[in-house]
């Protein structure tokens, strides 16, 4: 078995679940929970833990970002497998800080769990945005594809364009506000065209963006992390 | 040096030109569709960049002694080399050959090198006229516009704005748009001027040190025509365009058509060393420019840029560039190459804003066939842009933001304090409007607001 494999063994994996998904969308935290722990899996949460450092790092604070990656580090470093519901993040610590014991869920759960159907189900039309981060950085390639298909009575909407920004890029939606809003309108364009009751991807701040966006215009469609569609069960 | 205008503010402006956008947005889509197709058929493409990334690292690492290979090559074949720091240095080169053959005019051949000194401006003040042979380069030129994409510098045209153009300028009269009649219109006029000129310039895609070959590609031969026709040539040559060998030609010369045009190889390829009795220029110059280049050698994150064959691929892919065009980067090096080359060139107090006018998307780095790592070398210029400029208010916001991740406990009081702090902007589980900088979010998005209780609170909770 290689390193950082381990299919069907209950492991212990901490949760990271970043300083935006504690603050601003904990719901994709608590999913991320339940999804492991519906497949057996022990999840752990270092109470110690803040931000990674990505967003000081990607703001020219570079300083700043080394000093919160190394709490990271001490924080995390005493464990096998860490979670996280953020490409984004994961992305930054293994390339930009060198911290490979790291995994966002979707690589954690295909790539090293082996488990494609995690019981969920979710009888929607659902377009998956493919964020950055995650096909350039984690590159996770199928792995959502695979949990997603697995997800009973879900069906997949096909989004053109798909492997382009939606404009987040962290103080960029802020700095450059006007080019992201033009990022951002066409990406909602193709999710709206797209027939799709629910929009998911793997980072929530891509979904902040997008479903913020969204509902400025007036769509009527929600955003959820992939991890939410994951943990929804068939209602007995 | 002038300080660039923000990118943001320059950004708004263009997006506000409908027509501009539609228009990159179809000549990019095309172009982008065609390069996926030829990479995908090329079997070593992931070797191909290794290698032409290793051959650039390695050009770089020794640049002063393949310049003085390449200079004695140049002199040992009958060439004048002309070694200059800066832009006025370049021009200067320039303007004396043309003096010293009295002669009114110059035919060029499209080159970004020769834009980025300026040298139409420096010609024309010395009286001398510099007449673009490029097709695009001539429409922008007869309009006194400037090129916003590296290949396809007239990207923001279409085929009606030139048409126009062309019947007020050089063809009275003309009635079609079709692509064919607007090239012969331009065609007419050049072949009179490339029989009477006797001066060419030009600039190179490559430069081989071993034999003092310059090389150009090009898809419309009317290069060629500036680099045979006149008795007299200059070529401008950045130093970082130097490869070892001429073996080293068949990475580059695979590597760029592909990305740059889409096609496994471009319809004109010229090579010249020296100069030889009776075929062609008999009088060459080779200008060495460094104009700032130097500079960025001497940053070993930032020098990566360097390794750059201008092959646009990054422009074409960029959700930033496809939105707002060349013209808000300010300089001829748009898109990401330009957010990580010009700050570099002109200094970053120059252009702080540049690092910063990308998402981190990661698609140009995806796509460069010299593999630069152009958003890791975007956050390491942000680092440099956020020393060199005083933003005292940003930077106790990040101060104070990172005091608050140093501990748990500090962390949770601010995440009490936010909640407190949001009350009056939320209504129904959103914020509409925000004041400060985080207006610039709420201007045209929803937020949500920190959820009524954090995740590390649920987890003691539960
Ligand atoms: S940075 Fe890379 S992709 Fe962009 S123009 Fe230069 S060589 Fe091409």
């Amino acid at each position: 078995m290689s390193e950082g494999d381990y299919r069907s063994q209950s492991v212990r994996v901490a949760l990271f679940v970043t300083c935006f998904g504690d603050t601003i969308a904990p719901r994709a935290g608590r999913a991320t929970v339940a999804v492991l722990e519906r497949l057996g899996h022990e999840v752990v949460f270092p109470e110690a833990q803040t931000c990674c450092g990505q967003l000081h790092w990607n703001s020219g604070y570079e300083r700043e970002a080394r000093r919160l990656a190394r709490r990271f580090e001490r924080v995390f470093g005493g464990f096998d497998a860490v979670v996280s519901p953020s490409s984004s993040c994961v992305g930054t610590l293994r390339e930009a800080f060198g911290v490979h014991n790291v995994y966002e869920l979707s690589e954690l759960l295909v790539g090293r769990l082996g488990v494609e159907d995690v019981g969920a189900s979710f009888p929607h039309r659902v377009a998956y945005h493919s964020t950055c981060h995650s096909l350039r950085m984690t590159r996770v390639g199928d792995a959502p594809f695979r949990l997603l298909g697995a997800v009973r009575g879900l069906e997949l909407v096909h989004l053109p364009r798909a492997d382009e920004c939606c404009g987040f890029g962290g103080t960029f939606a802020v700095k450059n506000a006007d080019v992201s809003t033009a990022m951002a309108d066409d990406k909602c364009d193709v999710i709206e065209a797209s027939g799709a009751e629910v929009c998911t991807a793997l980072d929530s701040s891509c979904l902040l963006q997008i479903g913020g966006r969204l509902a400025r215009r007036g769509s009527a469609v929600p955003t959820m992390h992939l991890a939410e569609i994951l943990a929804c069960e068939a209602s007995a | 040096m002038t300080t660039l205008r923000p990118f943001p503010l320059a950004a708004r402006e263009e997006l506000q030109n409908a027509q501009l956008r539609a228009n990159l947005r179809h000549a990019t889509d095309t172009i982008r569709a065609k390069r996926a197709r030829v990479v995908g058929e090329a079997p070593d493409w992931e070797e191909l960049r290794a290698a032409a990334a290793a051959i650039k690292d390695d050009v770089l690492a020794q640049l002063d002694r393949y310049l003085e290979q390449f200079a004695d090559a140049v002199e040992a074949s009958g060439g004048h080399v002309h070694w200059a720091e800066d832009a006025a240095a370049a021009n200067a080169v320039v303007v004396d050959v043309a003096r010293s053959h009295g002669v009114t005019s110059v035919v060029k051949m499209k080159s970004l090198t020769t834009d980025e000194i300026r040298l139409n401006e420096a010609l024309e003040a010395a009286g001398v006229e510099a007449l673009e042979t490029d097709f695009a380069e001539l429409i922008l030129q007869l309009d006194g516009d400037w090129p916003s994409h590296i290949l396809v510098p007239a990207i923001h045209r279409n085929r009606r704005e030139i048409r126009d153009l062309f019947a007020r300028t050089i063809s009275p009269g003309l009635a079609s748009d079709d692509p064919a009649a607007l090239a012969e219109a331009s065609r007419r006029y050049l072949r009179e001027r490339f029989l009477a000129a006797r001066v060419g310039v030009s600039g190179a895609n490559f430069a081989v040190a071993e034999s003092g070959t310059i090389c150009v590609v090009e898809s419309e031969g009317n290069g060629r025509m500036c680099t045979t026709l006149p008795e007299v040539l200059v070529s401008v040559v950045g130093i970082e365009k130097l490869v070892p060998t001429l073996a080293d030609l068949e990475v580059f010369l695979q590597l760029l058509p592909r990305s740059s045009t889409g096609e496994r190889m471009n319809p004109y390829t010229s090579l010249w060393t020296g100069v030889r009795a009776g075929d062609g220029p008999q009088e060459l110059h080779v200008v060495l420019l460094d104009n700032g280049r130097t500079r960025v050698l001497g940053d070993a994150t930032g020098r990566e840029a360097l390794r750059c064959i201008r092959c646009s691929a990054c422009l074409n892919v960029c959700p930033v560039y496809t939105r707002t065009g060349g013209h808000a980067y300010g300089s001829v090096y748009p898109g990401p190459i330009g957010a990580i080359l010009t700050p570099q060139l002109v200094g970053i107090e120059n252009a702080p804003t540049l690092p910063f006018a990308s998402s981190l998307c990661g698609a140009c780095a995806d796509v460069c066939p010299v593999r630069i790592d152009i958003p890791g070398i975007l956050v390491h210029l942000r680092a440099q842009a956020v020393a060199a400029t005083r933003r005292p208010g940003e930077r106790a916001v990040f101060v104070l933001v990172a005091a608050a991740f140093g501990s748990a406990r500090r962390f949770s009081f601010a995440q009490r304090l936010g909640r407190v702090a949001q009350r009056p902007f939320a209504r129904s589980g959103r914020i509409r409007s925000l004041p400060g900088p985080l207006a610039a979010w709420t201007r045209t998005r929803d937020l949500a607001p920190l959820a009524p209780r954090s995740f590390r609170d649920w987890w003691r909770a539960r």
